[in-house]
């Protein structure tokens, strides 16, 4: 299978995971069941995660709150922080779990309905685990931009609608 | 007093731009979705706006040499000698506002009165009236849908008189897409040479070439000294509004374009020279992802011309298909205003580009996929719609 073409398909695919096959056969000049079987194969060996949407919470009924979250970590004998950062990703609420160097180590986002509920969770779940030292939550008043989107005031198409 | 008669002649019979009118019509549908737009549908990248802010704030506010700012002119060399494989020397290239004024210059320091420009055609509407402008004589040269919109060395040479003196080239082509690869070039520059000829070459479009890099024709052997070339930042690094671009061109030719522009213009906007040269030396990276993006419409776009059974080369460079709509029984200009009356989707008639382009739709795929998609999809429609009016052809 061509890299490139696998390149190019991600990259379609990053942009929109909504893009018929057929359409991204077009666009890169490929045979329909060629690219369905490179997508295919992406997804069988994992580099193809899942598919889903950029949401701007902020603009619907119900909004969502999110948190990011130090976490000073006392690291276990023979397992470093991983066997702490899986205790904690397992939870569905955790948007995502990072290493981090600097002043703390693990940095964890939280996406929850309610601000009570990042209190719940910090005290209840995280903070009572054995191996955290401490924690530092900061709440995410607006957000800018989400996964290389910008959520607000996007450009306009300022051009005039007829040019030689 | 008339002022109207106070005009000058040329200027009181410079035809008005057969864009105009069709660009008034379009304006009274403000939903339209609009394959008419000359430029990228991209931003100027953040990085090149940027760098113009923080030069501003540097407080670079003051007129530059008349040539432009050394360093940019070295970046400009130095880009034209890695993407081009032109070698010009500093004092040989020009910075302009956009490669307008460099056709402007190029055509008034070279064309005396009854000079004879030839122009292939279909082309950008601003040739035939910058030669008029200078004095000079337009002479069209056709080009044919069958041989992809290129320049044949034949249709030139028939057009070729004692008078020549300039021929003007753009390609990669507006409005056709046609681009001129290097065994397309060697007939011409042949004839350029034997005739004594000088080319204005617009190369305005270089970067957006598919399938390949572009040859530009100064490249080719004994062609530098035949050949003013003429580009600019608006299309590869989507800085259209800036009005910034150059020509570079052996020193005694341009040192008469530059003394039109010392008197005229004085010098290219310092803001907009410190924003090209950010993007001359940084940019590359990002115009190649646009061009990328650009490549996959075309095919996009292609393909559904071809299901519709409308007949289109494939164009192989800028942002345009120029697909033939004769099958549709309708001429160009009732194609296009029906199509906005009838799907509100604004295209531009062939022939405003000249006679070679009647039967033909310049179509700009420089907009989002989403858009270009939810267009096609009314073209067709409109297309079968119209092919359903037509007589039937009896089988014989």
């Amino acid at each position: 299978m061509s890299e490139h073409l696998q390149h190019e398909i991600l990259s379609l695919l990053k942009e929109n995971s909504r893009l018929e096959t057929e359409k991204i056969a077009h666009m890169l000049g490929e045979s329909k069941e060629k690219v369905e079987q490179i997508i295919q194969e992406l997804e069988k060996t994992g580099i193809i995660v899942k598919y889903g949407a950029v949401i701007n919470w902020q603009k619907s009924e119900k909004p969502k709150v999110s948190a990011l979250i130090d976490v000073k970590v006392a690291p276990q004998r023979g397992y470093g922080f991983d066997a702490l950062a899986r205790r904690i990703y397992r939870f569905p609420e955790v948007r995502s779990v990072y290493l981090m160097s600097g002043a703390y180590d693990l940095s964890v986002e939280l996406e929850v309905d309610s601000m009570e509920a990042v209190g719940r969770f910090v005290t209840e779940k995280l903070a009572t685990l054995d191996s955290v030292m401490g924690t530092t939550t900061h709440f995410v008043m607006k957000k800018y931009k989400e996964d290389g989107v910008i959520l607000d005031d996007p450009e306009k198409d300022e051009r005039l609608v007829i040019t030689p | 007093m008339n002022l109207e008669e106070k005009l000058s002649p040329v200027v009181k019979n410079l035809a008005p731009s057969g864009i105009r009118r069709f660009f008034d019509l379009v304006n009274q549908k403000p939903n339209a979705i609009s394959l008419g737009v000359g430029e990228p549908d991209f931003v100027t990248p953040w990085h090149v706006r940027e760098a113009c802010v923080a030069a501003l704030e540097r407080g670079m506010t003051t007129y530059t040499s008349n040539q432009g700012m050394p360093e940019l002119i070295r970046e400009i060399a130095s880009y034209l000698n890695r993407r081009f494989s032109l070698n010009y020397d500093e004092q040989e290239i020009l910075v302009t506002f956009g490669a307008s004024e460099a056709i402007d210059l190029a055509l008034r320091a070279l064309v005396a009165a009854g000079d004879e420009v030839l122009i292939p055609e279909p082309c950008y509407v601003s040739y035939t009236p910058c030669v008029q402008l200078a004095g000079g004589k337009p002479v069209p040269v056709p080009t044919y849908a069958q041989y992809g919109f290129k320049l044949r060395a034949e249709e030139l040479e028939k057009a070729i008189t004692p008078r020549s003196k300039v021929l003007i080239l753009c390609y990669p082509n507006n409005p056709t897409g046609a681009i001129m690869r290097r065994e397309d070039l060697e007939p011409i520059a042949a004839l350029v040479k034997k005739h004594g000829l000088l080319v204005i070459s617009d190369e305005i479009y270089a970067e957006l070439t598919y399938q390949g890099r572009h040859t530009s024709i100064g490249s080719l052997p004994g062609m530098k000294e035949h050949v003013i070339l003429v580009s600019g930042f608006s299309k590869a690094f989507a800085m259209t509004g800036w009005r910034i671009g150059y020509t570079a061109a052996p020193l005694p030719i341009l040192s008469g374009m530059l003394k039109i522009h010392q008197y005229t213009a004085l010098c290219a906007p310092i803001t907009s020279q410190m924003a090209a040269l950010e993007a001359v030396k940084n940019g590359l990276q990002e115009c190649e992802a646009m061009v990328s993006q650009y490549d996959r419409r075309r095919r996009l776009v292609v393909k559904a011309f071809q299901d519709m059974g409308l007949k289109c080369h494939d164009p192989q460079g800028a942002f345009y298909v120029f697909p033939s709509i004769e099958s549709t029984g309708l001429d160009a200009h009732t194609f296009a205003e029906q199509l906005l009356e009838e799907e509100e989707v604004a295209v531009v008639p062939g022939d405003v580009f000249g006679p070679s382009g009647t039967g033909h739709i310049r179509c700009s795929y420089a907009t989002s996929i989403e858009r270009l998609g939810e267009a096609l999809t009314r073209i067709e429609r409109f297309v079968n719609r119209k092919r359903q009016l037509l007589p039937k052809r009896s089988l014989g």
